[in-house]
Parts: structure tokens; sequence; C-alpha cells
């Protein structure tokens, strides 16, 4: 099963990556008031049934995908 | 011990790189230093043990996140619970927190610049076995060299750090936006501790400062005094 994790910077960190995309785009004269930059893990997982999969997956984010300090993560499944 | 000399053991990891300047620096300051690879499972016999700087697995998904992994982290882990000291430098120290043995974790500077030059400490605590050299309230001119050492916890966890001492050095001016200025961590314990400073480049006048050797020969003399030594087993 494909599942895709999504890690962002939980909001209130200081984000200077995103703000220095942020601070780029408007040089380009986009009107951007804010962007947070995060991180994208594509996962192939054997499981049985999405459950099954989305409580691995979740693990996997406890554990290693991401810092629960400093980040937030959504798990989609497809 | 060896001729007298504590033995203190230098962990290299894939993609360390100051392994040997702690080796050379632990030996200067009368230390038998060990080399010890990340993938041994068990100690050999030392009373202490650093985690060097370096760039340990390319830094993959966050710096020292991998590095967890190795065979010789558990060691130390192990090592650690049972009192053992350990001293995290750089990459060493954001190592020691995605384990879980210092609270906190190391995130890029605020800058988002690589930043190398030397930095002025101020000594928050002189009674742990690290800074057993120093006096409360020294300051200590040591370079640092990171991408990633703004140093995070949040309001919570920082004011419970504060309340039970466990904040060991602050920068005097914050080179990268550490919360709380905070240059180095020590456990509740007190026997494991790590620092974004590289005390290592600075026991040379060579080199500049000496300010380093304030830190890395404290680490010497607690391990001298450190009672027998020890070898600890990866898993128990």
């Amino acid at each position: 099963m494909r599942a895709v994790v999504l890690v962002r910077p939980k909001p209130g960190i200081l984000d200077p990556q995103g703000d220095a995309v942020q601070n780029s785009l408007r040089e380009l004269g986009f009107a951007v008031d804010d962007a947070r930059v995060g991180r994208i893990v594509d996962l192939e997982v054997e499981a049985s049934d999405a459950d099954a999969a989305r409580r691995e997956v979740e693990q996997m984010c406890r554990q290693l995908l991401t810092n629960p300090l400093i980040e937030s993560y959504d798990i989609e499944l497809a | 011990m060896t001729d007298g000399r504590p033995r203190i053991g230098v962990v290299t990891f894939p993609g360390s790189n100051d392994d040997r300047d702690a080796l050379l620096a632990l030996e200067q300051l009368g230390a038998a230093a060990v080399p010890v690879w990340h993938a041994e499972e068990r100690l050999p016999d030392v009373a202490a043990v650093v985690l060097p700087g370096g760039f340990s697995y390319g830094d993959y998904l966050r710096c020292g996140a991998i590095a967890r992994f190795s065979p010789a982290t558990k060691a130390v882990a192990d090592f650690a619970g049972a009192g053992g000291l350990v001293l995290g430098i750089c990459n060493g120290f954001q190592i020691l927190c995605e384990a879980g043995l210092l609270p906190g974790v190391l995130r890029p500077n605020a800058s988002l610049s690589f930043v190398c030059r030397d930095v002025v400490l101020s000594v928050e605590r002189a009674d742990t076995p690290f800074t057993a050299a120093c006096e409360r309230r020294q300051r200590l001119t040591i370079p640092i060299k990171h991408g990633e050492g703004c140093w995070f916890a949040d309001t919570d966890l920082l004011a419970e750090l504060e309340a039970r001492r466990r904040i060991v050095l602050r920068y005097e001016d914050n080179p990268n936006g550490s919360v709380g200025g905070v240059a180095a961590v020590c456990n509740e314990d007190g026997n494991v501790m790590g620092l974004m400073p590289h005390p290592e480049h600075a026991v040379d006048p060579l080199l500049g400062s000496t300010d380093g050797a304030l830190i890395l020969g404290g680490l010497v003399e607690a391990a001298r005094a450190a009672s027998s030594p020890r070898a600890v087993a990866a898993t128990v």
C-alpha cells in the first residue's frame, strides 16, 4: 500500500527556510504572507488493510520520520 | 587505566570528521584516547566516551537521527544509563538529543548560514564533570562550526530545564538562534553533556584559544576519578 507522509514544522516553530522562501517569492512579485517548508516521505508499506497501514506509518512517524518536539505529520494512504 | 592514564573512547560514525581532533586533544590532555568504530556493539574498557563532531550519515532526515541506530550508540546509551561519562560535541550533541539522552533538538541556524568562528560562552554550572575546571560565570572562547546548532525546547521544557539547572553553557552573543542562548545541556544526573562549540579545536595556543582544554581537561580528570573501568554490553 502506498503511503505519503507530510512532515511540517509545528505552528509557532521558527522556520527560517520558510521565511527565506517567502522573501524570495515576494521578490518575484507574488503576494505571499506566509511560507512553511516541510518534507514528504513516500512509502510502500506491506499491510493487510488501510487501518493497519496507518497504524504502521504512525509508528514510523513517532519513532523516526518526525521529531515530535518540532514537527507534526499527516498521513495520506492511496 | 593505562599506565595511569584514564581511557576515553571516541566513537567514529560514517561521516564523523572531528574524531581525530578529539583523540589528539584528549591525548594531549593526559588521556589514553581509544578509537571506537560505530559498528561495535560493546564499548572497550573506557571511563568516558566522546561522540565527536561531523555529519554522521550525511545528516540525512535530521542531523543525528540515523546515528541513533548505530550499535555503538546503543552501547553508549547503556554506558550512560550506568552512570558513565558521555560528552557529545556538535554532531555528537545532535545524536544525543535524537537518541533521547539529552533534552531538546538541534535545528538549522536561524540565519540559515553555516557559522564558523570563535564564540564567547558563559559557564552556568561549574559543578559538572565537564566544567569542574571552570568557575561559574567564567567566559570561555571556543569555536563553533555548524549549520544546525539552533537548540530548541518549548517554553515548558526550557523552564523545567532552567529550574533543574540543566543548562551548562550559554552563548554571550547567540550565533544560531538557540532558545535561551543555550550552548550546552546536561542530563538529570549530570554525567551526560552535549555542546555545539568545539573544545577539541581550542586546546593548543597555536590555534588561538586554549579554553577548550578546561572542558576536555575536566572530562579527563573526571574519567581519572571515575570508579572501576567498565565494559558495557550493547544489549542485556
